[in-house]
């Protein structure tokens, strides 16, 4: 007869799961500075460390771009380091969020996904993150408060596997997530360990080896780096895999780049990140009931995009409708529509397609919303077409 | 010279080893290339330098080839003291944590990474007290980028972006007071220095290394191209920076002020200001308001360092 383990249940928010998953991983340095909705996680970390409960340097920068620096800093000279933020504080970031994927500094960053300013606003969007897309980072999206412990924990994994060492960002969508009370299992601080042991930064800073980090280089070599780097976040993908594989062994929860829901014969397939793949399945279920095949893909990884994946639920779709939390103004829609209309007409996919820009700076988006949304799709199959590209859904007009 | 503890009596205690390898890219002549070397000439074990974007960084790093016999560390032009408050800290940690060892830090930015746009970060870095030397070399302006103006650049100066026009001549404002700052927040130990005093540099740096907690040195290190004198002049117009009490040399500790180098009878500041190009305008009549002004500054702050000694108080 198999040991029956023994699960533990505690009621935490987003921030505070996220924060009891950073303690857990012993982290060495956080850097960070207030924002909402993100300011929780670095409470409770400054009141574990405060505490002694967690043995590490808490240091409460005067700015984002110096909370990342730090990090940046401490990371290359061996740290696990840890930091959160949102919004404007994420923007503040930007530039020195692509210079620490490109000095393969492991660091981990908890995104409280807001709005962008202006007009000022605290509550969820994608546009923080999406700003950030391209920086190289790896970006993952939780669904719900569980997730938010989860891929906290997997997320130290994926950086700081030797293979890749690279930034790793967990998206919890602002209030929504961050906010809400939630059961979930925790892992015991011992599994944790042995999940994330601490192992030695190769590229440490080290006396005995003195290395130049940050150098310049000149069009002879430039284009090379650059090239480096492009090989080693094509790597992500099999490092998530490992992450997810050794983490589901100790959890028993099993996480994929894309989550599929009810797709396999499903005619209509909507593509969603965070929270709302919640909602969406939700709603789906109920639907599936009423024999209206619909299906949800729920990406927990955005970047690297998980092409391939994307490409083979999509492959026999009549409809897909995307969803985007952000847009990019003057393009030709919102970045998560554009990554899917190229993976459909890389992979030669003809098939249907919009997108359905949603809950700006907050706007709720309901049950009631999404059933709304896929009645709009039905009808869509029906006629045959879209009567637009690009929907403001639950816009105001 | 009045420095408290000396650790290099003479330059012949000046270790033979060189950390600053030659071979950089700095030009002939360069102010900065000499504070880097005197700079490493003080360390006292395997140090890290954290590098602000700027001249020193890019004539020393570029790929394939170092200038630096130490581990080295470029991130960015604003976060140097953001990126050694981190290093420094990670070090500490895992230390304690028995993971790593402690080791020096010093932070090395222009005056555009210190006074203007890096500010933010060593006023953080400061405030948060980080075991961590950061030097400023400054040599009032740009140099980098091709001579602009910066809040280093002093009254008068021409500059490519303060240029000494027909109605506009030259920079109109202030150098900023960087070491008053700095000595607001009350860190353990800071100071100014010069390269044409190298012992007191050095000096410096050590006792700065010394401390356990923030330090900061200010050196003046002029720029052959953007002071427009021969590279031949570097150190005589240091010194006349010194002698005319245009740069005070002095230590704040712990917010006291002390004047390390008391220039007694200081020459004209004409001297220091003719042996340049950038302030040639101001020798023309219409521009000698300027020049006045200029020496006005100068005689003030001295006048105020000697009382702020005489109080014993940095206010």
């Amino acid at each position: 007869m198999s040991e029956l383990k023994q699960i533990r249940r505690m009621a935490l928010t987003g921030d505070e799961a996220v924060a009891y998953a950073a303690k857990q991983a012993d982290v060495d340095v956080i850097a960070a500075y207030p924002i909402t909705p993100q300011t929780i996680i670095v409470e409770r970390l400054s009141r574990y460390v405060a505490d002694g409960e967690l043995n590490a340097a808490f240091i409460q920068a005067e700015s984002e771009h110096s909370a990342i620096s730090i990090c940046l800093g401490a990371a290359l000279a061996g740290a696990r380091t840890f930091t959160s933020t949102a919004s404007q504080g994420l923007a503040l970031m930007h530039e020195i969020l692509h210079i620490a994927s490109s000095m393969r500094a492991p660091i981990v960053m908890a995104i409280a996904n807001r709005a962008l300013n202006s007009p000022l606003n605290i509550h969820c969007d994608h546009s923080d993150v999406m700003n950030a897309r391209d920086t190289g980072w790896i970006h993952l999206f939780a669904n719900n408060v569980q997730e938010a412990y989860d891929l906290t924990l997997m997320a130290f994994k994926i950086a700081e596997n030797p293979e890749i060492l690279l930034p790793v960002s967990v998206n919890l969508d602002g209030f929504i997530l961050t906010h809400s009370v939630e059961p979930l299992e925790v892992l015991s601080d011992e599994e944790v360990q042995q999940y994330i042991p601490h192992i030695p930064y190769p590229y440490r800073i080290d006396f005995d080896r003195p290395l130049a980090y940050g150098v310049m280089a000149l069009p002879d070599t430039y284009m090379e780096f650059r090239r480096q780097f492009y090989e080693v976040i094509m790597k992500a993908p099999p490092v998530f895999r490992k992450a997810s594989e050794s983490f589901s062994k100790i959890s028993g929860r099993v996480y994929d780049m894309v989550t599929p829901y009810f797709v396999e014969d499903a005619e209509i397939i909507v593509i969603a990140l965070g929270s709302t793949v919640e909602t969406l399945r939700y709603v789906a279920r109920k639907l599936r009931g009423r024999n209206v095949k619909i299906g949800v893909a729920g990406l927990t990884m955005y970047r690297p995009f998980p092409e391939k994946e994307i490409a083979n639920i999509l492959a026999n779709a009549k409809c897909v409708a995307v969803m985007d939390r952000a847009y990019s103004y003057g393009g030709v829609g919102g970045p998560l529509y554009t990554d899917v209309l190229s993976t459909l007409y890389k992979n030669g996919i003809r098939t249907m397609t919009a997108d359905f820009v949603y809950g700006l700076g907050g706007r709720d988006f309901k049950l009631t919303d999404a059933e709304e949304l896929f009645n709009k799709l039905v009808r869509s199959v029906e006629i045959g077409a879209f009567d637009q590209d690009i929907y403001w859904w639950g816009v105001r007009e | 010279m009045d420095i408290a503890q000396k650790y290099f009596k003479t330059i012949k205690d000046v270790p033979i080893e060189d950390y600053f390898a030659p071979g950089h890219r700095l030009c002939a002549g360069c102010g900065p290339s000499l504070a880097m070397k005197l700079t490493m000439k003080a360390i006292r074990m395997p140090t890290l330098v954290v590098n602000a974007t700027g001249c020193v960084e890019v004539s020393t790093s570029l790929f394939p080839y170092v200038s630096w016999r130490l581990p080295w560390i470029h991130v960015a032009f604003e976060n140097t003291g953001a990126v050694a408050s981190g290093i420094s800290e990670a070090f500490r940690i895992l230390e304690k944590k028995g993971r790593g060892k402690m080791h020096d830090v010093i932070a090395i930015a222009g005056d555009g990474g210190t006074f203007d746009i890096g500010l933010q970060a060593l006023s953080g870095a400061l405030e948060r007290n980080h075991k961590m030397l950061y030097i400023c070399y400054d040599n009032e302006a740009y140099m980098n980028t091709g001579i602009q103006r910066s809040g280093a650049t002093p009254t008068g100066a021409a500059t490519t972006t303060s240029p000494a026009g027909k109605v506009i001549p030259g920079k109109q404002e202030r150098k900023k007071d960087l070491i008053g700052i700095v000595g607001a927040h009350r860190i353990p130990y800071a100071a100014t220095a010069s390269i044409s005093h190298p012992l007191d540099f050095i000096n410096k740096v050590r006792k700065a290394l010394e401390i356990d907690g923030a330090s900061f040195i200010h050196v003046l290190t002029p720029c052959t191209l953007g002071w427009r004198y021969s590279p031949s002049q570097t150190i005589k117009i240091a010194r006349l920076a010194v002698e005319t009490r245009y740069f005070p040399i002095i230590e704040v500790e712990e917010g006291r002020v002390r004047i390390n180098i008391k220039v007694n009878k200081p020459r004209p500041l004409e001297e220091f200001l003719e042996a340049q190009g950038r302030f040639r305008h101001l020798f023309q009549s219409e521009n000698k308001h300027i020049l006045e002004m200029l020496k006005q500054q100068v005689e003030e702050n001295w006048n105020r360092l000697l009382k702020l000694e005489e109080i014993g108080l940095y206010a």
